[in-house]
């Protein structure tokens, strides 16, 4: 009894140091004082602030767009490229799978100059663009895509494939009738990591972006020279609810999904 | 014409991991032995072995990586044990409770713990290291967590019962059986955390108000003036990642999950 009191006292400590942060800074989004900790009454007026800064709608935008952008573009590259590894020979596959390793164990920091200069290389001092910096988080994110889906394919029936073929379907369709409905919670999982991937990026992003483009993470890592504005705040107890929100729907979603699966045995 | 087969679906993949991943390595490699009018030179190296300030910012980068993996392992394992032993049936919603973080902008996380420190009362350049730390052991806990919790909770339970059937006690099971499977899930943390740490600049640049560098910011700063040394840089952090990943990668798990990707 002792000793599971500990264990969730620890477990509870640990949870307080990761949350305090995020917690701290919603808990003052809810007055207007200049300076963090002071109290100055109860007021929403830093979440009207969020939305008349300009900069700061901009950034979010900007950020939004990149990650849905590069998200879809990685998961469809990873995944035909998923595909293709599985059925390729034992070579290709070893080549592909050891290349696809280096981007996700190297440091971002080394991955973003050797992009940077490549496309200096290439286009020129200054030349760097929305397509750069997509391609950056490409690189970033296309690599999870095929570690997610790669599973789903080893564990595809292959025969259900070809029975498809023999039933008269082109290889393409087959493809698109029988393998992608398989592997598609893989493609999912990919889908939402790059998204995740791309959306806290800072490094490959300060490294591959036209200059003029600020995310998120690069607005308030500018904010950071000086004293945080105090509309930060709001926008952090924002993207916390948005999170939390996303989460309980999924979880609901799994749940309801086992729930099916349960009663249909 | 490429005739449409499954297998050659591979080729754009093929050619992306060509031209965005090899290629720039081999851009770097080749700038960090030229100098600037591209004649071959080792003095980019020389550069950086022969400056005291840039071997102190290595051994600094160094020392915050070891001590900020130590910490992590040190926090996480206990919390990974907890909850991969727990019998409550919530226990996903608590794993998911310390991967939520993760989801919150980076940037914003270090921006929002800075503030804190700073009303603690952390202020000043003398507590640069140790906010660092405590820095990169916030931002990087999920990423030892997770790996460590997939693998113990993988773990064939009998054994540890035939363990103490055996005779061995509580704390010969958990040392001679239990840390000893779950090799790679430390194994797979550690590297995770270490080369993150080592080089992350944002959480040194915000945390210690520009006072405390990392190998990071090196490269970050040579990086518009002097690709030559910046290069000489990321190839001696190429050859550190090397070197770990050869001590590392036979214990490793390549399980995707350790990373975060089952949780979808």
């Amino acid at each position: 009894m002792v000793k599971k009191f500990f264990a969730g006292g620890y477990v509870f400590l640990v949870l307080a140091f990761m949350y305090a942060p995020i917690l701290f800074l919603i808990i003052f989004s809810f007055t207007d004082t200049t300076v963090l900790g002071m109290w100055n009454g109860f007021t929403f007026k830093l979440y009207g602030k969020v939305f008349d800064n300009r900069e700061l709608m901009n950034a979010l935008w900007n950020t939004v767009l990149l990650a849905f952008t590069s998200a879809v573009c990685s998961t469809v590259l990873g995944t035909v490229g998923a595909v293709g590894i599985f059925y390729s020979k034992k070579r290709t596959q070893k080549v592909l799978n050891g290349l696809s390793q280096i981007p996700v164990v190297n440091a971002e920091v080394v991955t973003a100059i050797s992009l940077a200069l490549t496309f200096v290389f290439v286009l020129g001092r200054g030349k760097l663009n929305f397509g750069t910096l997509l391609l950056g988080h490409m690189v970033l994110a296309t690599p999870f895509v095929v570690l997610s889906v790669t599973p789903r394919l080893k564990q595809m029936d292959p025969n259900l494939y070809e029975a498809a073929l023999d039933l008269g379907a082109t290889p393409a369709r087959a493809l698109f009738k029988v393998v992608l409905p398989d592997i598609l919670p893989g493609i999912f999982s990919g889908f939402m990591l790059a998204v995740t991937l791309s959306l806290d990026d800072y490094i490959i992003t300060q490294f591959t972006r036209d200059s003029t483009f600020k995310t998120l993470s690069v607005y308030i890592y500018d904010q950071t020279k000086k004293a945080l504005p105090n509309e930060i705040r709001a926008l952090c107890a924002m993207i916390f609810l948005i999170m939390v929100l996303v989460v309980v729907f999924l979880n609901f979603r799994a749940s309801r999904k086992n729930q099916k699966v349960r009663q249909n045995f | 014409m490429i005739k449409l087969s499954r297998k050659n679906l591979v080729i754009p993949y093929a050619l992306f991991l060509a031209l965005f991943v090899v290629a720039p390595l081999l851009v770097i490699l080749y700038l960090s032995f030229t100098d600037s009018n591209g004649a071959f030179t080792f003095g980019n190296f020389a550069k950086f072995f022969g400056d005291p300030t840039y071997i102190t910012t290595f051994l600094y980068s160094l020392a915050i990586a070891v001590l900020t993996t130590l910490l992590c392992l040190l926090l996480a394992y206990p919390v990974a044990y907890i909850l991969a032993r727990s019998k409550w049936n919530k226990k996903m919603i608590l794993v998911l409770l310390f991967v939520m973080p993760m989801w919150i902008n980076f940037v914003l996380r270090i921006a929002a713990l800075r503030e804190l420190l700073n009303l603690l009362g952390l202020v000043g350049q003398s507590t640069g290291f140790l906010k660092t730390v405590i820095g990169m052991v916030y931002d990087f806990l999920p990423f030892m967590i997770l790996p460590l919790y997939t693998t113990l909770i993988k773990m064939d339970k009998s054994v540890l019962e035939a363990a103490s059937d055996l005779g061995a006690n509580n704390r010969q099971v958990f040392f001679k059986a239990v840390v000893p499977l779950s090799l790679p899930g430390i194994v797979s943390g550690i590297t995770m955390v270490f080369m993150p740490s080592m080089t992350c600049y944002v959480v040194s640049d915000v945390l210690s108000e520009r006072t405390f560098e990392v190998l990071g910011n090196l490269i970050e700063r040579n990086y518009m003036d002097n690709w030559n040394f910046a290069s000489a840089i990321a190839i001696v952090l190429l050859v550190i990642i090397g070197i770990v990943m050869l001590f590392t990668y036979r214990f490793e798990d390549h399980d995707v999950n350790a990373r975060g990707g089952g949780l979808w």
